[in-house]
């Protein structure tokens, strides 16, 4: 017992002081893509070509939602017009605003008055895993551990819809899923919000289009909260919960 | 031991899709069973429809209906694969009951073609969607319905079923349980998924196309490296582009760091699901140190666009490498520090110990794989035994312990967890000079390579065919999930249903992986 009190000591306390700061992204990270519309060649369709969600489109639209964050584009783009940002906050509340133009983004407004005082203070979410391929689930996950400690917002997942706010949804839905999810989201007791994370469950990500999945659960439930990315980082999951709920 | 009747090669090798000896399909049983009792394992057993081999590669005619079987077999103890085709039609007799480590890829082969192995003991869908075989007999393509099936039944007056999922407790993926219970004690346990299956297989033929690499991704997102090192090996392969050293090393490195990451984390939920707080909270947390790792080298913490065919599309450098090596030294000081307080707490090892066991000879009959093998005193492993990539140059030893049970899959875990920091600080510190990227070339024409990488969680086996334009006929994935449900299956009987979560979180299974 002495040696579990001496280490927990050794541990210290982990828990980051977000929102306060924000805790160092990686040199690397792939966040808020930004075109450099002056050195887009004329013509040249390269990136769109590259991407394999057609995330790009004419006009240098970005769809965020169809998004993978890859790389791909930039390796592809012969005169580095675009670049990936380090800007961790992408999160919307429809689809229209993920279709990015012109490089601004509008991010996520909160809750109505009314939905404010049913959530803002106590908001528990039933996650539903419909495909994903367990790197969203991962990163949702670590939203429960000691460095971020989500409880501290009044945010949990919960093990029954029944005891739910919401639904959190991550992957493309499969077919054989879909029941499952549409039964999981009777189950939450009204009024309830459904919140999506990462490019599969926006739009399908690179299982767009295939016969055995929905093309995310937009075809499928009403959706309140987008969080674009592959996966999405805890960061942007946890700066969209918040917008949200009108505590950032 | 390897049989003459079969076609050997090494991992990460291309063949002509003629090359390989296309047999009677009673010749092919008898070979593969043998082979099998010989001490061979079955790493992939999958058909391919005939109509889809160029004319080239067959014999005859292609008959309508007709699908060629592929089975490769690993040979530990040579380091080498065999492989063997044989035609089927309709039906056969089935390996199972003379090779149980084929239930599985015949059940697969079963839903995918609708061709019948007579004398299957379980014969029902592993992912539940529609045959792909379009000239099959109308008789046998009934529609399936996800988790309807023949489950099994116990009889008597106390046994109850108790039926767990798709929807899971926790932030996890979906899949079906069944406990056949008799008042606490599981006599069965019945895992029936398909709940993420997501047409990855179909979705490839014809392939490579600008998505491949993103479904390799993907496959088992928490295994990003391991699934894009698996397909960039196969692709190496078959295109005849070797490596950088440089890129090899950085590959290597990727993939410890993924065993790292996965193998912290899953010490600190069983630790959790024993109700040990102190090591599930610490490891929660250092599992991240280890993903942010990954992070600082791609700027993904699963490792996406890090690996691609001809090398890596980033490279470790100067400044980064010394930060490197001490967020490293950090990290591993903390895991070392919030693992051996479990090895020191008396009511965890109470917990661990015998709980969940797997005998050697049932790891053995079924070709568990991974850690899950290694904790029955079974030494395999492929960076071993089939050494690719950076691992030809720099062998990382075997970890195994023999109890089989909860504590073995740990401890397992743990010692990987030392030699795979071992193995990277080692890496770090002979830094191979060179370009991160070679030029890819055309694809080989009417051929197949088989790439096996192990992956945190045992053997990924990947093997491409390609038509004689080069493009993808057909391209096999085998996550060391597909081999390692049943274990998890062996390990519940006889177990109080209670400690169902605890086996469970010892083997960590991917449902996508398997789904597909």
């Amino acid at each position: 017992m002495f040696n579990v009190l001496f280490k927990t000591a050794g541990q210290k306390n982990r828990t980051m002081d977000y929102p306060k700061s924000i805790p160092a992204l990686p040199e690397r990270f792939r966040g808020l893509p930004v075109i450099d519309a002056a050195k887009c060649g004329a013509g040249c369709r390269r990136c769109m070509e590259a991407c394999p969600t057609d995330a790009l489109r004419d006009g240098m639209e970005i769809d965020l939602g169809r998004c993978l964050f890859c790389n791909q584009c930039l390796r592809a783009c012969p005169n580095g017009a675009i670049r990936f940002s380090r800007e961790h906050r992408l999160a919307t509340r429809t689809r229209e605003d993920l279709v990015l133009k012109g490089g601004s983004l509008k991010l996520a407004e909160s809750l109505d008055k009314e939905s404010r005082r049913l959530f803002g203070r106590s908001f528990k979410l039933r996650e539903v895993s419909a495909g994903g391929c367990n790197a969203c689930e991962a990163d949702t996950n670590v939203l429960g551990t000691v460095a971020w400690d989500l409880g501290r917002f009044g945010v949990q997942f919960v093990a029954s819809p029944r005891h739910a706010d919401g639904l959190f949804i991550t992957g493309p839905v499969t077919g054989n899923m879909r029941l499952a999810l549409e039964k999981t989201y009777e189950a939450v007791p009204a009024p309830k919000l459904v919140i999506v994370s990462g490019a599969c469950a926006i739009s399908g990500g690179p299982y767009v289009d295939h016969p055995e999945v929905c093309n995310g659960a937009g075809p499928v439930l009403p959706v309140d909260l987008y969080i674009p990315g592959c996966p999405p980082h805890p960061l942007t999951i946890l700066d969209g919960i918040l917008r949200l709920l009108s505590r950032i | 031991m390897s049989f003459p009747v079969f076609k050997t090669l090494r991992n990460c090798q291309t063949i002509g899709l003629d090359d390989v000896p296309l047999v009677p399909t009673a010749d092919f049983r008898s070979a593969v069973i043998a082979a099998v009792e010989g001490g061979s394992r079955i790493c992939a057993l999958f058909g391919v429809p005939k109509e889809r081999l160029a004319p080239e590669v067959l014999t005859a005619a292609p008959s309508q209906g007709a699908v060629r079987f592929f089975a490769v077999l690993g040979n530990e103890d040579e380091g080498t694969l065999s492989i063997i085709a044989t035609d089927v039609r309709g039906s056969y007799a089935a390996l199972t009951p003379d090779c149980p480590q084929a239930h599985w890829f015949e059940r697969e082969i079963f839903e995918q073609w609708g061709i019948v192995p007579e004398g299957h003991p379980w014969l029902k869908p592993i992912r539940f969607h529609k045959t792909y075989n379009k000239n099959q007999d109308p008789a046998n393509a009934a529609e399936t319905t996800i988790g309807v099936t023949d489950f099994f039944r116990m009889q008597g007056s106390e046994i109850h079923d108790v039926a767990v999922g798709p929807v899971h407790a926790g932030i996890i993926e979906p899949g079906h349980f069944r406990f056949e219970c008799h008042g606490e004690n599981v006599y069965h346990l019945e895992i029936s998924l398909g709940y993420q299956h997501r047409g990855v297989e179909p979705a490839l033929i014809g392939g490579p196309t600008k998505r491949t690499l993103h479904y390799m991704e993907t496959l088992a997102g928490d295994t990003t490296i391991g699934h894009t090192m698996a397909y960039a090996h196969l692709m190496e392969a078959i295109m005849g582009v070797s490596v950088t050293a440089r890129a090899k090393t950085i590959r290597g490195i990727a993939l410890e760091l993924e065993r790292l990451a996965n193998h912290t984390g899953d010490l600190g939920a069983l630790a959790g699901d024993v109700g040990f707080l102190p090591t599930a909270s610490y490891c929660g947390r250092i599992r991240g140190d280890f993903l942010n790792l990954t992070a600082l080298l791609c700027g993904s913490r699963f490792g996406r666009g890090l690996v691609v065919p001809g090398g890596v599309a980033f490279d470790l450098d100067g400044p980064l490498v010394r930060q490197f090596q001490d967020r490293l030294g950090v990290a591993f000081e903390e895991v070392s520090a919030a693992v051996n307080l479990l090895w020191d707490t008396p009511s965890v090892l109470a917990r661990f110990e015998n709980a969940g066991r797997v005998s050697t000879k049932t790891a053995e009959g079924l070709g568990l794989v991974g850690p899950a093998a290694r904790a029955c005193d079974i030494g395999r492993d492929a960076r071993y035994d089939y050494p690719a990539g950076i691992f030809r140059f720099s062998q990382i030893p075997v970890s195994t312990w023999n109890t089989g049970d909860v504590f073995a899959r740990a401890y397992v875990r743990w010692l990987e967890i030392q030699r795979s920091v071992t193995f990277i600080r080692n890496q770090l510190e002979m830094w191979p000079e060179g370009k991160t990227e070679t030029e890819t070339n055309h694809i080989a024409p009417n051929s197949l390579a088989v790439s096996i990488v192990e992956g945190w969680r045992g053997e990924i086996c990947h093997v491409a065919l390609t038509d004689s334009n080069g493009s993808f006929s057909h391209y096999k994935i085998v996550d060391p999930s597909f081999h390692n449900w049943i274990g998890l299956a062996m390990a519940l009987r006889n177990q109080q249903i209670s400690d169902f979560p605890l086996c469970n979180k010892s083997f960590n299974l991917s449902y996508c992986g398997h789904d597909l």
